[in-house]
């Protein structure tokens, strides 16, 4: 009788998974390699080299968390840890922008009524919905993370949180590797309570660093070894010719695939070789 | 905010006088230890250690804004939204305005290729009264290389902005506002450095150039990733002085030649490795920028100033605002001028890229500007 309210059956973890929504990226192939779109109540850590993207996706998720659930979204707010002053709000303008136009012509295109549609979001609104935090030490990145408890408890509508990067005070000479390793353990666990917790996605971005391994320089995620184990899901964001792909190197749910995708003036959207197929909503 | 000493934050005097027994007096200090650690030094409960270590960080964490109202500040405070206009229409259109500001804007190329040229028309262009579109103030020129060249600035000065250097004593108080540091080493580089963060504020510095940065390290022999490491401090420095001036920071960069063995995949594409048209797209002259992955995470905005069958372009490698470009330049009288403002867009990692082709001696700069 008490192992029945401690836990839950396997069955009742598919059904609250399958109810709990996801996080488009808009991008239809990325959505797809990740089972429908970033998941809420986990973390998932998304990183790749300088100018791949990254931030872009965080604005992104930032924007789509937002989309009203008429329009198949969560309806939710969002909090953007900045580490490193890699946030532009012009482009967070730019993408809401996109984002609000997309909605219309979805809201023309299905010919719904009017009165059908509670909420009606303008770009600025989308920006009033980010919670922008920007910290300068890994002690104020410690010290927020601690913060969120109490800060979601009174915003219960944040649905996800994204922190760029959550690697920049952790990497500059740090000279207890011990202490590092435990602090990030820490930051981690924290994190990943708040996703249960809170049932939203927890979105980590990290840089890349080079390890020497069977005689070459490969590219790796940063933080090391203990720290990929931390979080539950890994996306890795690299170059293959001509194109920004992503891979799914991490997840208990799905399984590692890769996509493809662009950064256009609107955002993360599918990249331009696919997307002449034409989809239909 | 991390370094608010716990005593002033507010805890019971009781909790905040444990703490301090134990010589815990920043928040730095606390978080180095786990709860359980905390309860053990502290001889207290956990539900204590928790309540505790709850207040301190809502205390040590920084205040948060909503996007809407950072955008609406700077608009409102700011010279164009918080961007320095280059006077090259296409490439501020690209920027949204122009250099922004409390980022770092790295410039890479090759030697020759106009980076100083253009960080010379930089720092007059924010040194000019905001009547002909300046920011009105002080640069500061960190000189490595002793590339800096005043005559060549009045020169520039005299072409682009005729009115103004024509008029008694302009072309005087303009050059006046550029303040040259020629730093011949590392150490006086970080002293430079340290003493610039006082200047910020007393003399209404607009614009922090650094050119170069590769160029200290290389007398030091330090190579590969030790050069990164060496610059770590550095790198924080100038960030933070960017973002907390709200000023425009220019960094030039050197290239070097990247050997095969460098070019670097993740483990999972290992099996792709050798086959199909990725082994062969580097161009013969592959040049990287000297300062690492590491610098390059650091830095926002990334513009490569190359030279490709004989015309130089500027391509916007890393722009978070705008769709990669390149746009063809020249080396003029009056600076550098595009000779187009739409520019080419360049898909795929091709804008990252370094090319130094055509022109292989050391640019004769007089002889350039005859034409």
């Amino acid at each position: 009788m008490e192992l029945a309210l401690l836990s839950m059956s396997a069955w009742e973890m598919l059904n609250e998974e399958e109810s709990l929504g996801r996080i488009t990226t808009s991008c239809s192939e990325l959505d797809d390699i990740l089972g429908g779109g970033i998941s809420c109540k986990e973390v998932t850590e998304i990183g790749g080299v300088p100018g791949i993207g990254k931030t872009q996706l965080g604005i992104q998720l930032a924007v789509n968390v937002q989309i009203p659930m008429d329009y198949g979204g969560l309806q939710g707010k969002a909090i953007y840890i900045d580490t490193e002053g890699s946030f532009m709000v012009e482009r967070a303008l730019q993408i809401a922008e996109a984002c609000f136009e997309d909605m219309r012509e979805y809201h023309g295109f299905l010919k719904r009524d009017l009165q059908a549609c509670q909420v009606n979001m303008q770009p600025k609104d989308f920006l009033e919905n980010i919670f922008y935090f920007r910290v300068c030490s890994y002690t104020e990145q410690i010290a927020v993370v601690n913060y969120l408890e109490k800060f979601i408890s009174e915003h219960k509508d944040v649905k996800v949180v994204i922190i760029d990067s959550v690697t920049f005070h952790f990497r500059q000479d740090f000279d207890d590797m011990a202490l590092r390793t435990r602090l990030l353990g820490g930051m981690a666990l924290k994190l990943m309570k708040l996703a249960k917790k809170f049932t939203l996605a927890v979105i980590l971005l990290n840089q890349v660093t080079t390890k020497y391994t069977d005689g070459q320089y490969q590219l790796a995620l940063a933080l090391g070894d203990s720290w990929s184990h931390a979080c539950t899901n890994r996306v890795i964001l690299y170059w293959n010719c001509n194109e920004r792909y992503a891979y799914i190197d991490k997840s208990p749910s799905v399984r590692s695939a890769a996509a493809p995708y662009s950064v256009t003036g609107r955002g993360i959207r599918s990249s331009v070789s696919n997307s002449k197929r034409v989809k239909m909503m | 905010m991390a370094n608010k000493m716990v005593s002033e934050m507010g805890l019971p005097k009781s909790i905040a006088n444990i703490f301090a027994a134990r010589n815990l007096i920043t928040a730095k200090d606390v978080f180095s230890l786990t709860e359980f650690e905390l309860m053990e030094l502290l001889d207290v409960d956990l539900a204590v250690v928790t309540s505790a270590v709850a207040h301190i960080s809502e205390m040590t964490c920084p205040p948060y804004q909503t996007a809407l109202s950072l955008l609406e500040q700077r608009r409102q405070n700011e010279n164009m939204a918080g961007h320095l206009p280059t006077s090259l229409k296409g490439l501020d259109n690209a920027l949204c305005g122009g250099i922004p500001f409390g980022v770092v804007t790295e410039l890479v190329g090759p030697a020759g290729i106009g980076k100083t040229q253009f960080c010379l028309k930089l720092s007059l262009l924010a040194s000019l009264p905001s009547s002909y579109g300046g920011l009105d103030g002080s640069v500061i020129y960190i000189d490595t290389e002793s590339k800096f060249s005043s005559r060549r600035l009045i020169e520039i000065g005299f072409n682009s902005f005729p009115e103004v250097f024509h008029t008694e004593g302009m072309a005087q108080e303009m050059a006046g506002r550029i303040m040259v540091l020629r730093p011949t080493s590392l150490s006086e580089f970080t002293d430079s450095l340290q003493k610039i963060k006082v200047s910020l504020f007393q003399h209404s510095v607009k614009l922090l150039i650094i050119d170069s940065m590769a160029a200290l390290l290389s007398g030091e022999g330090v190579q590969g990733p030790q050069r990164q490491h060496s610059l770590g401090w550095h790198i924080s420095f100038i960030k933070s002085v960017a973002e907390f001036s709200r000023i425009p920071v220019v960094v030039t960069n050197q290239v070097r030649s990247q050997s095969r063995d460098e070019i670097s995949h993740y483990s999972f594409q290992d099996k792709n490795k050798g086959e199909g048209p990725e082994a062969a797209t580097k161009p013969d002259s592959h040049l990287v920028a000297a300062l690492g992955i590491h610098w390059a995470h650091a830095v926002s905005i990334r513009l490569i100033f190359e030279s490709k069958s004989g015309q130089r372009f500027i391509k916007l490698a890393k722009s978070p605002l705008s769709p990669p470009l390149a746009f063809p330049f020249n080396v003029t009288s009056s600076g550098i001028s595009l000779l187009n403002d739409d520019g080419v867009e360049m898909p795929g990692p091709e804008i990252h890229s370094i090319s130094w082709q055509g022109h292989n001696n050391v640019i004769n700069f007089v002889s350039e500007m005859m034409h």
